[in-house]
């Protein structure tokens, strides 16, 4: 068990920089996912704690010594990878108890071990076999086990599960936090996959362009997401964003043709934003109901617990998540309600999360 | 309408096939038949027919102490010049694959001694190993005699093995290099990750997931070393001193050409061929069950 402080990271690759800057810190024992689309330096965050990268600057400590200099080994982590990358010419028992092996471990007590792992991971049946003769998931197991076997500091993920047909990925998600909570290890795990992320989660980091867009649990991620990006990656389908601007009884959108009419939008008049909705969020009502806006009906994608519908709202898309027994036909034409609550705000230009004075809050004078 | 070219008849398969089967057929079973039919007779240097002997070739070769020297010399020599080989290059590629300084520089030099000719590459050394004017020469003035190939046999058959082992390092190292590089970057860091050094990860990682390459350029050293010695054995020693260095292909080449006993040199080929046969097939059979294939 052991906390980690990331200060001021850093990654360059011959002139490109990867990793601009990064501060985090994670407590003992807790599981943190590092949310990101492909390229957003998340993984080169994570193979620089491990010590298979280079730091280019800043430090990362591990139970407070800087380990920046330090060999992999030397830092009480193990790591899981994307491709498991087990040891093809060694047995399922040989790759799990390499690392016993390598420090010298005496082998009955090796053997130990690796019998007590392979019972937790359900593996024991598969010890004399070659990793080419397992399935997906059992790799991903024999991937663990060599991990668990250290009895590491940290465990760090590499996108463990992305291999992995969807069924089974469910069920290894639940196994790994399982896992957590009996080992109680410090966990960092890289994905790009967000409901991944929002399950396994204590806190979530979400990254992007190698930079730290936000951190939070999953609900305050979800409920507030603090920027644009993080408003637009967290949550599928994906939060609709409007164009708009702020007037003072309410919200022009979509270059002035469509208006929502507001209390108040809490925001200075004439404030360009890009107003977000999770389509979650908007009620489906009939077309012309006052203070709804009307759209076309282009698709509807039917989920058996309810339904995404797909509209055109004056050219920009638009989506709705209803589990109401209402089947808009396409071509059809239907009201969305929105609620000023579900609204979320961001600066049209930095695409920065502008707080909403909601309630109680003394408008400011105009 | 069917897109994959398919065809109706077999025929047109063995047509396609005939090119290649002609050219084995004139090139190697032809000769190689010949080879055995002038084994068994007696072939007149001036032509003029043959006489039938059986195995009488054979058993003159075989009782000849010249040609059991030979041998042995072929078998010091492949061994030697095929460890020394092999064993650099996997250093070489070793290092290349870690990305030392430099590695950029060895990866373009080391694979142009293979595409040089054994003759040209044989004239050069024989200049850098010359006693009385290369390199060597200023070893020779610190210990005056220590290094004279024109003398002393054993000399003889180092300059040979460091000029055939400096040529094949070359082509073993592109080998060697590409089966390091075909081993999957997160296995070597899953290694460092559960505690495993740089030489214990080329020990327990490395060395077991190259063996097939190991094993296949094992196969062609020493078979190479039995055939592509003619040239670098023809100019830098001519089989000399006192036939130190008269390896089984060179003594082929002096028997039939300029003894002109082609029946003798048939004979000697088959045996060639089947010493390389013979220990093609034990490799197969005892080295090949610790090759660990992906």
């Amino acid at each position: 068990m052991a906390s980690i402080t990331i200060r001021g990271v850093k990654k360059n690759y011959a002139k490109t920089q990867v990793v601009h800057g990064v501060d985090l810190d994670f407590a003992s024992g807790e599981f943190v996912v590092i949310l990101g689309p492909s390229g957003c330096g998340k993984s080169t965050l994570l193979r620089m704690i491990a010590g298979l990268e280079e730091i280019s600057d800043g430090t990362i400590a591990i139970d407070g010594t800087v380990v920046n200099k330090l060999e992999p080994r030397e830092r009480g982590c193990a790591m899981v990878f994307q491709n498991y990358a087990l040891y093809p010419h060694m047995s399922v028992a040989q790759n799990i108890g390499y690392s016993l092996k390598v420090s010298g471990v005496p082998s009955a007590e090796r053997n130990q071990r690796i019998q007590a792992v392979a019972r937790t991971l359900e593996l024991e049946h598969l010890l004399d076999r070659k990793p080419m003769a397992l399935s997906g998931g059992q790799r991903q197991r024999v991937a663990m086990g060599r991990a668990m076997i250290r009895e590491p500091k940290v465990f760090l993920f590499d996108e463990p599960l992305s291999n992995l047909d969807a069924k089974l990925r469910v069920q290894m998600r639940s196994e790994i936090r399982k896992l957590h909570r009996r080992l109680n290890a410090t966990s960092v795990f890289v994905t790009h996959d967000q409901v991944e992320a929002m399950t396994l989660a204590d806190r979530l980091v979400v990254m992007n362009g190698g930079r730290v867009e936000q951190v939070g649990t999953p609900g305050e991620i979800y409920t507030r997401p603090a920027s644009r990006f993080v408003a637009t990656f967290v949550g599928a389908p994906a939060m609709n964003i409007l164009e708009g601007t702020v007037e003072l009884d309410g919200l022009s959108l979509l270059g002035g043709s469509r208006r929502l009419a507001m209390a108040r939008a809490g925001l200075p008049v004439g404030t360009k934003v890009a107003m977000g909705i999770r389509p979650e969020a908007v009620r489906l009502v009939a077309p012309g109901t006052p203070g709804a806006l009307d759209a076309s009906v282009d698709l509807v994608e039917e989920l058996g617990a309810g339904r995404v519908i797909y509209v055109d709202l004056d050219g920009a898309p638009f989506s709705v998540m209803t589990s109401e027994a209402m089947h808009p036909e396409p071509g059809s034409t239907v009201g969305l309600k929105i609620s000023p609550d579900d609204m979320h705000f961001f600066s049209s230009e930095t695409g920065t999360r502008l707080d909403v004075f909601k309630t109680s809050v003394p408008e400011p004078a105009l | 309408m069917e897109k994959r070219v398919t065809f109706s008849r077999s025929t047109i398969g063995i047509l396609f096939a005939v090119p290649q089967l002609l050219l084995i057929f004139t090139f190697f079973y032809w000769p190689a038949g010949q080879a055995v039919y002038w084994s068994l007779t007696l072939q007149q240097p001036w032509g003029g027919g043959n006489i039938w002997v059986g195995l009488d070739n054979f058993r003159s070769i075989l009782s000849n102490a010249d040609y059991w020297n030979s041998i042995t010399a072929s078998l010091i020599f492949a061994a030697i010049s095929t460890g020394l080989a092999m064993v650099i290059a996997l250093v070489l590629a070793a290092l290349t694959d870690r990305q030392l300084a430099g590695s950029w520089l060895y990866r373009v030099v080391l694979i142009w001694p293979y595409g040089i000719a054994a003759p040209a590459l044989a004239l050069a050394f024989r200049f850098i190993l010359a006693p009385e004017a290369g390199f060597m020469a200023v070893v020779n003035r610190v210990w005056p005699g220590f290094w004279d190939p024109g003398l002393d046999g054993a000399d003889a058959m180092a300059s040979i093995i460091v000029a055939f082992s400096w040529k094949y390092v070359g082509y073993n190292f592109i080998f060697f290099l590409a089966a390091f590089q075909a081993i999957p970057r997160s296995l070597m860091e899953a290694a460092a990750m559960d505690g495993s050094g740089v030489l214990r990860r080329f020990w327990d990682i490395q060395f077991p997931l190259i063996t097939p390459t190991i094993f296949f350029l094992l196969v062609i050293n020493i078979t190479e070393s039995f055939q592509d010695s003619f040239g670098i054995v023809d100019i830098m020693t001519s089989g000399g001193p006192a036939n130190a260095t008269n390896l089984m292909v060179y003594k082929i080449y002096s028997d039939g050409f300029k003894g002109l006993d082609y029946s003798g040199a048939a004979a000697q080929s088959i045996i060639l061929m089947v010493l390389i046969v013979a220990l093609t097939i034990v490799q197969f059979r005892f080295i090949e069950r610790r090759v660990h294939y992906r």
